[in-house]
């Protein structure tokens, strides 16, 4: 905060401190943005590793990029980027559909037990995740799913429907009266739920399905368990975290930099696209308590 | 002193005087807590007796159709003309009993010992070789009876259904009305009983990767399933409470380890909470000031970085941040520094680069939840604060923040919960590193979570992990209590204005 006199004229007291704030979010900017940059930065590198004695690279190059589609006996990116894609969409589709029973189920339809049923769904939410995730293994590793993407869209959909509370608070406000309209017109719940409710509900799709597609292409615990040393079916996250181990990173260095930029330029459009729908999601769920 | 003087109170104040008089009750509130559990438990008790009752009753009064059903599942509703719903019964019937003679039984007649015999040799004369004979594995016996017993449950409902649905028609038919067909039944799943048609497959899902995960590994923190007691080759079994004492006072190394890693997460997450939200609310007041341009432009540039994904920025961070990192080279470089400065090797800065780099990931997300709400405060309070001489500083701690305490709590408490557990930041750029002597298979920066998840996925040492997740599990739930308590409901927010 910008300290002026209090002698100063108004307008001038306003200025220096907007001068003040522009200055600041200047500085934030460039210390937010300057790993970001030094990332894009590393993946055109063309010298091989880590660390230098030196700051800026000698040269530059569109190997790194090229490389990863190309030599992929080792780290298979082409093939890990495509199933983290299909994982993604099936999850995204899963989960939401999930996600909107469930909280449609809690918020308009009245039954027996269902605070019960709904104060159990919050307990479990406070488990820490990967606590279970052995358990989760040898149950998947029972039925057969055990290092296959299948497995990983179950449980990355069952786990984002835990968090139905948004959601259902999202329902909770629209008004009960267009429901007993319809009634009245002879629909069934079903037809409510389909026509009337789910049209109504768009930014909170919109936010779960974004949520749930972007997890798969960040989460990294519950793939390394899972998969083990299957790396056909690795996703993104594992994979890259693969190329920055000791004995890879000199190789690999500048290619997981590149890796990482492809990852991240869909992502982030996505997320500043969609940004509007995120704060509603989060904001609505947090500040209702 | 309740009433009046509260309305002259500022903010902070009532605040702190809530967060004071919540303190007071707890004695209270527990007692409370228990009553209702003492309540919970009566009634739970009520329910079975009236079961039974009506169990009994349904018995005696039923007819022979009904009174065969208590025997063969299924058999009632065929007779009262419901021949699918019957079918399906008997279905459920057989199913059970065959999967308990199958699979299930093998499992649960261990339950007690957790298995018995380990895998041993046996010398085959014919092939004149040595033979591995197949023991118990404890684990499978552990996890397929916690399987059997949940699936038991859930026939054992429909086994009470199968008899209710019986008594059910037959009173239609006593009454000389039809009993509802199987396409009626199919209907009302999609209207009356529209919840049933919902909730099914969420529910199963749910038992299937939550629930009976979790009731497995609370189980296996009253075993022994370490690194020394892998089945099939060694088997585990229970120990009471032998870890949880291990951990808290018994054994030197674990319980100082835990005691240390829980005092270090808490501080993270007081840190990583306040440092966030504090900041990441003065940014969100910087960018929306009066006057100030390309709004849109500052908050893009933000919220770019929290669209990165995690294990890109902290990845990277982390080798940035390195000893021979470029950071470490450029200062030495400019000459600021002759060696490089240990970010990430020396327990202690370690500890304060953790804090700092968590600004960087979380300041911006701070920023992009809070902006609507620091818009939704009333324009009046400030124009107040302006007209009796406030300055920024002061508007900011006796305004802003005491209003935006006020209003997110909530947020707040689930910010504290979600770095209580946060694992990515952690592990990450550090993986807990450095790594200390006194401790148990942990470094200095280890939080809880991710001493959980190495001595999971490296030590095996599945009993501790468990007993930590539980302890984790205890923390969460008491400050989730808290929030709930503590929260101001929408009825008490004109109290504010």
């Amino acid at each position: 905060m910008k300290k002026t006199k209090k002698t100063g004229s108004m307008k001038l007291r306003t200025r220096l401190a907007n001068g003040g704030i522009y200055a600041l979010l200047t500085t934030m900017s460039i210390i937010w943005l300057l790993p970001l940059a030094w990332l894009v930065l590393m993946s055109f590198k063309a010298e091989k590793g880590a660390w230098h004695d030196y700051v800026m690279p000698k040269g530059y190059t569109f190997d790194n990029y090229i490389a990863l589609f190309t030599e992929t006996d080792l780290f298979n990116y082409p093939r890990w980027f495509m199933n983290t894609l299909i994982v993604a969409i099936c999850t995204c589709i899963l989960s939401t559909l999930l996600l909107l029973m469930i909280s449609y189920a809690f918020s308009r339809l009245r039954f027996p037990s269902r605070r019960k049923i709904m104060n159990v769904g919050l307990i479990l939410g406070m488990f820490p995740g990967f606590m279970t995730m052995i358990a989760v293994y040898h149950i998947l590793k029972a039925v057969g799913l055990d290092q296959s993407l299948v497995s990983l869209v179950l449980v990355y959909s069952t786990g984002g429907a835990l968090n139905y509370f948004i959601a259902k608070g999202f329902f909770d406000t629209i008004p009960k009266s267009l429901d007993e309209a319809a009634m009245l017109d002879g629909a069934t719940k079903n037809d409510i739920f389909w026509k009337i409710t789910l049209p109504l509900s768009k930014p909170i799709v919109i936010y779960t399905a974004l949520t749930s597609f972007i997890a798969p292409w960040v989460d990294f615990i519950f793939v390394s368990v899972i998969m083990k040393d299957n790396y056909q079916n690795y996703t993104l996250a594992v994979g890259l975290y693969r190329m920055l181990e000791r004995e890879n990173i000199f190789e690999w260095f500048t290619r997981f930099c590149a890796g990482a930029v492809i990852v991240a330029i869909p992502i982030t459009i996505l997320f500043i696209k969609m940004q509007k729908y995120y704060v509603e999601g989060v904001t609505g769920g947090a500040t209702k308590g | 002193m309740k009433t009046t003087e509260q309305f002259t109170w500022n903010p902070l104040h009532k605040f702190v005087w809530r967060v004071w008089q919540f303190i007071l009750h707890i004695p209270e509130k527990v007692a409370k807590g228990f009553k209702a559990l003492g309540g919970i438990l009566l009634q739970f008790i009520c329910s079975v007796r009236d079961a039974v009752v009506n169990f009994g009753r349904m018995f005696v009064d039923g007819d022979i159709w009904t009174k065969l059903s208590y025997l063969i599942m299924g058999i009632g509703c065929a007779a009262h003309k419901q021949i699918v719903k019957g079918l399906l019964y008997l279905g459920v019937q057989v199913g059970a009993v065959w999967y308990m003679i199958s699979f299930g039984w093998q499992y649960l007649k261990h339950i007690t010992t957790l298995g018995t015999a380990t895998k041993y040799q046996v010398w085959d004369e014919a092939a004149q070789i040595y033979r591995y004979v197949q023991g118990d594995n404890s684990m499978l016996i552990l996890l397929y009876s916690v399987m059997s017993i949940i699936l038991l449950l859930v026939a054992l409902g429909l086994y009470f259904s199968n008899i209710k649905a019986s008594y059910k028609a037959e009173l239609c038919i006593r009454e000389g009305k039809k009993p509802s067909t199987i396409i009626e039944d199919c209907k009302a799943l999609f209207d009356q009983k529209f919840h049933v048609t919902l909730l099914t497959v969420p529910t199963v899902s749910a038992f299937a990767f939550v629930i009976l995960p979790i009731i497995f590994m609370v189980l296996i923190a009253f075993t022994n399933y370490d690194k020394n007691h892998q089945p099939p080759g060694n088997l585990f079994t229970w120990v009471g409470f032998e870890n949880f004492a291990n951990m808290i006072w018994n054994d030197p190394v674990k319980s100082k380890t835990f005691s240390s890693l829980t005092g270090w997460t808490f501080i993270w997450a007081f840190f990583a909470t306040f440092t966030n939200y504090i900041f990441g609310m003065l940014l969100a007041i910087m960018i929306n000031k009066q006057g100030i341009k390309l709004k849109k432009l500052w908050r893009t540039i933000f919220v770019t970085t929290i669209a990165v994904p995690q294990f890109v920025s902290l990845l990277l961070m982390s080798k940035l941040l390195g000893d021979q990192g470029s950071v470490n080279v450029l200062l030495q470089q400019i000459g600021w520094i002759d060696k490089p400065i240990q970010f990430l090797t020396n327990g202690t800065i370690a500890k304060v680069t953790v804090i700092i780099v968590n600004m960087w990931v979380g300041i911006p997300y701070t920023m992009l939840t809070t902006t609507g709400i620091l818009m939704n405060i009333p324009k009046e309070l400030y124009e107040s604060a302006r007209i009796d001489g406030a300055g920024p500083f002061k508007t900011f701690t006796r305004i802003t923040l005491p209003y935006m305490l006020f209003v997110t709590t909530p947020y707040l408490i689930t910010q504290f919960i979600g770095n209580f557990n946060n694992f990515n930041v952690i592990y990450l750029l550090t993986q807990g590193n450095p790594l200390s002597l006194d401790y148990y298979q942990a470094g200095q920066t280890d939080l809880l979570v991710t001493w959980l998840y190495k001595l999971t996925v490296n030590q095996q040492d599945y009993n501790f992990a468990s007993t930590i997740g539980i302890m984790v599990f205890i923390v969460s739930a008491v400050f989730a209590l808290i929030s709930y308590n503590i929260s101001p409901s929408a009825k008490r927010e004109e109290e504010f204005q």
